[in-house]
């Protein structure tokens, strides 16, 4: 006798489950009169009804199906669209039903995401990404699955219709300091990009010719990377304050951006240095004694052969360190260094959770930018190679 | 040519090379050969300046190689490796192309001279100039590896075991093919290996080494015959010596001239063991033998193979 297979997709089964949990038992929206006080609980029950926006959720439909249908391409390609539609439409249930509100509520009243939002928000991105997984997808394509997230979420928010949500309250009153923030999230890190390569990449490279170096460069960096973060602001600050008064004209202190930017070039110096000796050691012996055989030079063997050998290495390294940086970043706000951590910060002193939002996801996106970017590049590098990505 | 005088090659309290003088004439095919330690792949090595010498001179073609800068030494030498190292980042034709670019060579030249080399090698040039590395069999690989050896028409050719990864279908083709790329270019190749059918079948002459000495150098014909002590009497191998020595005489050196014999004929260059093969093959003592434009020659009787070979 044969076993009628029943679930098909475990994965999908308990995304399923979170989905059902979360939109019957958690609140999907809360509206509170003003800012300061917590607000009351909306169930999904209670937005779905109201004006036909149920439509809305019918993606959800296909990834509560997921789990029972057989794979196949086609089944992947449906469930991908599902996750993608119902991520969207999620956000655009929660402006719709925030506009509602506002229609007949007084202006200081807000509207927040509430857990069962999350969850289920969760839920649909987490489908999205086993369903690329199961569509064996190259970078590209989930790049562009990405965009394509990217795109339904930022025109609802490009057209207005997620103005009346708290968080985007909180962004009118912060739109003349947002984009400076995120301009100086992304200048700190890349200025602790530029000292991160001078120094990191040359000491992989020493490390990698001489064991001696490796064993004394690694574990003074390893031990700089378990420092946990404020408590290298605190280090630093002693000597810098110390420098600035020693040299005024320095233009720097034991505060502000010039710490920050040092502690992220520490941070920092471990995964690229660590890459680039790996990525190194990577390149076979036969082909460094055959590149030295045929009468290349040293500087030839290094950037003909062996740079271009250890290069998708050497950007998992930079992977790391960039979406590392863009997150210790803003922790490095609380030392006055500026950037998404400022409006975080801003936000947690004043118990305003969607003010900790409008800092905190920027500086997910980054993070996730960063990451999708390199992951990229990378694979190009090792397309050429013949090895496909790990 | 090249030519060592009193060389010493020490690793720490190890002598890899010791006080050896040595000679490889122009256009000489030349392999070294000994057991693992001989010192035979850090000679080859100090050829191109991979290694530098304890002590001793090295000539090449009359100029102290220790003058020269190894990067000039070594693009006018090929050198091909057991195990290839082809760039896998570069297709065929820029791995081939490495060395002419190097030398700064017009790209149309460049071009025409991979073609001409891939032909050479048996690989087709349209399909496997664009190819990567990984795409290809172990023994193309190795095709490819002596086709950019080769690329800058190199006066002399190094090969540090260049066939001993390969299976024997693989590397039997490679061998003729390598012997053939020698009798039509008059390159001078050094090549090392430890397999003595190897060496009796392409080498013109061989170079014995044991524990960095040279032990003895001749003919292959030379080393089977007048092995100098047991320990080439060892490496000669002392179970199939007489398949061994049919194994480096032609046909032409024993057959009598003149004569017929019904049958097939066989090329008057195929070596006698592969005359012998024929004979318990067909069950006869005779076999007609032609010259290399297929006319009759002569013929070749079993007697023939068991005289001792032709002292001239």
């Amino acid at each position: 006798m044969t076993r009628v297979r029943l679930i098909h997709n475990r994965v999908a089964l308990l995304l399923a489950v979170v989905t059902v949990a979360a939109a019957l038992a958690l609140p999907f929206l809360a509206f509170a009169p003003n800012r300061l006080l917590s607000g009351k609980a909306i169930a999904l029950s209670g937005v779905a009804g109201a004006g036909g926006n149920a439509a809305a959720l019918l993606p959800f439909a296909l990834l509560l199906a997921g789990p029972f249908l057989r794979a196949s391409r086609a089944v992947n390609v449906l469930y991908v669209g599902a996750g993608v539609l119902a991520a969207a439409g999620l956000v655009w249930l929660a402006g719709q039903h925030a506009a509602l509100l506002a229609a007949t509520a007084s202006p200081a009243a807000r509207t927040s995401f509430g857990a069962g939002f999350w969850m289920m928000e969760a839920a649909a991105l987490l489908a999205v990404l086993d369903g690329v997984r199961r569509l064996g997808l190259g970078p590209a394509g989930r790049v562009a699955v990405g965009a394509l997230v990217a795109a339904l979420i930022g025109g609802q928010f490009a057209a207005g219709h997620l103005d009346q949500l708290s968080i985007m309250k909180e962004y009118a009153n912060q739109r003349d300091v947002f984009a400076g923030a995120v301009l100086r999230h992304a200048a700190l890190v890349a200025a602790a990009l530029a000292p991160t390569l001078l120094i990191g990449v040359p000491l992989g490279i020493a490390a990698q010719r001489s064991p001696a170096v490796g064993r004394l460069v690694f574990p003074v960096l390893n031990v700089v990377q378990t420092i946990p973060s404020i408590a290298l602001f605190g280090l630093l600050l002693a000597p810098l304050s110390a420098l600035a008064a020693a040299f005024p004209g320095l233009g720097i202190g034991g505060v502000g951006p010039v710490p920050a930017v040092i502690a992220l070039t520490l941070y920092s110096l471990l995964p690229i240095a660590r890459n680039t000796a790996a990525g190194l050691a990577g390149v076979p012996e036969p082909v460094r004694e055959a590149a030295r055989g045929i009468g290349m030079t040293p500087r030839q063997v290094f950037w003909r052969v062996e740079a271009p050998l250890a290069l998708p290495v050497f950007l998992s390294g930079l992977r790391i360190t960039l979406v590392q940086a863009v997150g210790l970043a803003a922790v490095a706000a609380l030392i006055g260094a500026g950037g998404l951590g400022a409006i975080m910060f801003q936000g947690l002193f004043a118990n305003a959770l969607d003010l900790v939002l409008l800092g905190a996801v920027p500086v997910i996106l980054l993070a996730v930018a960063a990451d999708a970017a390199l992951k990229l590049a990378s694979a190009l590098a090792l397309s050429r190679l013949g090895r496909t990505a790990a | 040519m090249i030519v060592f005088e009193g060389v010493t090659k020490r690793f720490g309290a190890w002598t890899a090379v010791d006080n050896l003088s040595l000679t490889v004439a122009a256009g000489e095919f030349r392999v070294l050969i000994g057991p693992s330690g001989s010192g035979k792949s850090t000679v080859l090595r100090m050829m191109n300046r991979l290694i530098a010498p304890d002590a001793g001179t090295i000539r090449v073609e009359g100029e102290d190689i220790a003058r020269l800068k190894p990067e000039t030494l070594r693009r006018r030498m090929g050198y091909v490796i057991q195990n290839i190292g082809l760039f896998p980042h570069w297709t065929v034709e820029r791995n081939i192309a490495a060395v002419p670019e190097l030398l700064g060579w017009p790209r149309a030249r460049v071009r025409d001279r991979v073609t001409e080399l891939l032909a050479l090698l048996n690989l087709d040039p349209e399909r496997y100039r664009g190819a990567y590395p990984h795409e290809l069999s172990g023994g193309q690989q190795q095709r490819v590896g002596v086709a950019r050896a080769l690329a800058a028409e190199p006066h002399i050719l190094l090969m540090d075991e260049p066939f001993s990864a390969l299976d024997p279908i693989t590397r039997g083709a490679l061998q003729a093919e390598m012997a053939a790329i020698h009798k039509a270019t008059g390159t001078t190749v050094v090549f090392v290996t430890h397999d003595m059918d190897e060496a009796l079948a392409l080498a013109s002459r061989i170079a014995v080494l044991d524990r960095g000495r040279l032990v003895q150098t001749g003919t292959p014909l030379d080393i089977l015959t007048d092995p100098a002590d047991d320990r080439v009497r060892d490496l000669v191998g002392r179970e199939d010596w007489g398949l061994k020595r049919l194994a480096v005489e032609t046909v032409a050196e024993r057959m009598r001239p003149g004569e017929t014999a019904p049958g097939d004929p066989l090329a008057a260059g195929a070596p006698l063991r592969q005359a012998l093969a024929e004979m318990v093959a067909r069950g006869t003592d005779r076999l007609p033998v032609v010259d290399g434009r297929g006319r009759p020659a002569g013929a070749l009787h079993l007697a023939d193979l068991l005289r001792g070979p032709d002292r001239a």
